[in-house]
């Protein structure tokens, strides 16, 4: 009798472990091979997109009909409306983002504004692409145009701002606050000499990722901004058509008529890609540096 | 009475600007507290202002066009007056119900390989990978999709076309995959180490204990990411729109063009008249992603109270 249920409990623990063992190559399978898909598709669009990108390309004007345009215009258009959602949004975001982790009390008010932020977090990029639409081609009759297409991105960034400032303030000890007032300060100089001080890399970091994706959108520039560029380099007017690098890429693959379309978006998606890369190489340089450190002591 | 003269006098005058000096400071520090509480507010009259153009245009929809035929009708031919939606809720709603079959369980073996399986060097090398995935542009997704995805669909099933459900669900699968994963990730590396240790002290395998215990321990967080990821998924206009086939047809099957609520408004706003019923009908589509998408909220918070 105890024999018989000794060998079913061995019976049941083998084909647990055969279970674990199963289990396991599983995971290490699905993890390989979407690590290797992912690497694939970057390569494919590096491998592609590279080898044409000049100095021409970056600086040139597009071409309608003859092939051999740039992509200039929209490149430019690209970092300027990125330079004007940042300088928009960074200030009010951080600023509320203070507001939430140190003044915040615990009222309907806060309750509220926690709220919008979520809220904010969670409109799809295209709603604030016909806010945009709305708000200065209809209202404002402006058009399509690179500061509309700037304020309507800084929306967007607004709520993930806001989040990372918190968060970033709220993993600041409590001791730092505390000694800073013990030596008189008042609330706004704290905040300013000490608290920003000390959550800097956390906001920069999030704000770098902010920018990432600001610099990628595409539903929100292609409403608000339109698809053309003023066709002239270095043109800072705001008032001139919007179209960015994304939105290149669309109309060149999707409506261009030139002949070498198909390389233009090649080129476009590698330097997009390009550019990610560089940002969040930067972001993580002090990681990688002080791990290096750490790995040589 | 010299030496107290230079006393007073001297230690007067950095009193007195040390007062002038604590006035600005008040001053400043009060300017400083009305910059933030108005920044802050700013993000709630954004939302409201948000809420009443798009609800305020979308409405106006149903002045020619009554409920029922918006909602339940599946003609939409805006150049005879027909404009029923119902073809684009479907799809957004299959669309995402498609790519969270294909998401969820690859993120959840993904995050629990990240957190419980891979040794350090491989989690070193997937979570900044991860990370970077997610600030890849949509576009880049979507012009992958069709310059890569459609052609191999095309060669394996032999369809025509190759765009539509099954082309759109794997692009924003693999859109959606590193969200899900890091929030999960995040979720299970937060369960507490002595419940993993108990399984194991009662002779659990990893399989049995990642299953029984941390799985369900994680389950809030993991519900969270998974809800996020559809907001993405719902919302998701540029990869969508390349990969689709933008067709206004109920779709037979996953490789037969339609559309989407997004994808819809995105190809069509362009070149409509801003005062007329079409103009309205999107801008009312609109409104719906947004009711949707606040439902999300709901469910999350819904889901973070019952964690707590």
């Amino acid at each position: 009798m105890n024999e018989q249920i000794f060998r079913k409990y061995v019976i049941r623990r083998k084909s647990s472990f055969a279970m674990d063992k199963i289990f396991t190559y599983s995971l290490w399978l699905v993890a390989s091979m979407i690590l290797l898909l992912v690497t694939f598709l970057l390569i494919r669009i590096l491998w592609n997109g590279l080898p044409g990108i000049t100095l021409h390309f970056l600086t040139g004007i597009p071409d309608e009909i003859e092939a051999g345009g740039g992509v200039g215009p929209f490149l430019f258009n690209s970092i300027y409306i990125l330079l004007i959602s940042m300088a928009l949004s960074l200030p009010i975001g951080i600023g509320s983002g203070i507001y939430l982790a140190e003044y915040a009390p615990n009222n309907r008010l806060t309750g509220f504004i926690r709220t919008s932020v979520e809220g904010l977090a969670s409109v799809p990029s295209i709603i604030f692409g016909l806010f945009g639409y709305v708000l200065f081609v209809d209202v404002f009759q402006m058009g399509l145009t690179i500061l509309g297409a700037g304020i309507a991105l800084s929306l967007l960034n607004l709520p993930v701002i806001t989040r990372v400032t918190e968060e970033a303030i709220q993993a600041i000890p409590i001791d730092l606050r505390e000694a800073s007032y013990a030596l008189g300060a008042t609330k706004s100089q704290t905040i300013w000499k000490v608290i920003i001080p000390a959550a800097l890399s956390g906001i920069i970091t999030g704000s770098a990722l902010a920018a990432c994706r600001a610099f990628g959108e595409s539903a929100v520039i292609l409403l608000a901004g339109g698809t053309g560029t003023s066709g002239i380099m270095w043109d800072f007017n705001p008032m001139s058509q919007g179209g960015t690098l994304p939105i290149h890429l669309w109309y060149a693959q999707s409506e261009a008529l030139v002949e070498d379309a198909k390389q233009i978006a090649d080129r476009s998606a590698a330097v997009m890609v390009l550019c990610i890369l560089l940002i969040n190489m930067l972001i993580r340089l002090p990681i990688l540096i002080r791990d290096f450190r750490m790995w040589k002591h | 009475m010299k030496l107290e003269g230079n006393i007073k006098s001297s230690s007067y005058l950095p009193a007195h600007g040390f007062k002038i000096k604590a006035r600005t400071k008040n001053v400043r520090n009060y300017l400083f507290f009305l910059f933030c509480l108005l920044s802050a507010l700013m993000l709630g009259v954004v939302l409201f202002c948000i809420v009443l153009f798009i609800g305020k245009t979308g409405l106006l929809v149903f002045k020619d066009v009554s409920v029922m035929e918006f909602f339940f009708s599946t003609k939409w031919e805006p150049y005879d007056g027909k404009y029923g939606a119902a073809i684009f809720i479907l799809g957004t709603l299959s669309l995402t119900a498609l790519t969270m079959c294909f998401a969820v369980p690859l993120s959840l073996a993904l995050a629990v390989f990240i957190v419980e399986v891979a040794p350090n060097w491989v989690k070193k090398i997937l979570r900044p990978m991860l990370d970077l995935l997610v600030g890849i542009p949509s576009i880049i997704y979507g012009y992958l999709g069709l310059t890569l995805l459609i052609p191999l669909l095309r060669n394996i099933t032999g369809s025509i076309m190759g765009d539509g459900l099954l082309a759109a669900s794997l692009v924003l699968t693999v859109m959606v995959l590193p969200t899900i994963t890091r929030i999960s990730d995040d979720a299970i590396t937060a369960v507490p180490k002595d419940l993993c240790e108990a399984a194991y002290a009662l002779g659990s395998t990893r399989f049995q204990a990642v299953f029984r215990v941390i799985l369900p321990a994680a389950r809030p967080g993991i519900l969270t990411a998974t809800v996020l990821g559809m907001a993405r998924a719902i919302g998701e206009t540029m990869a969508v729109v390349m990969v689709i086939g933008n067709t206004a047809q109920i779709p037979g099957d996953l490789l037969t063009p339609t559309a989407v609520l997004t994808s819809n408004i995105v190809m069509q706003i362009i070149d409509v008249q801003f005062d007329s019923t079409w103009n309205y009908a999107l801008y009312m589509m609109a409104f719906l992603l947004l009711i949707i998408s606040t439902l999300m909220i709901l469910i999350i918070r819904r889901i973070r109270g019952k964690g707590e």
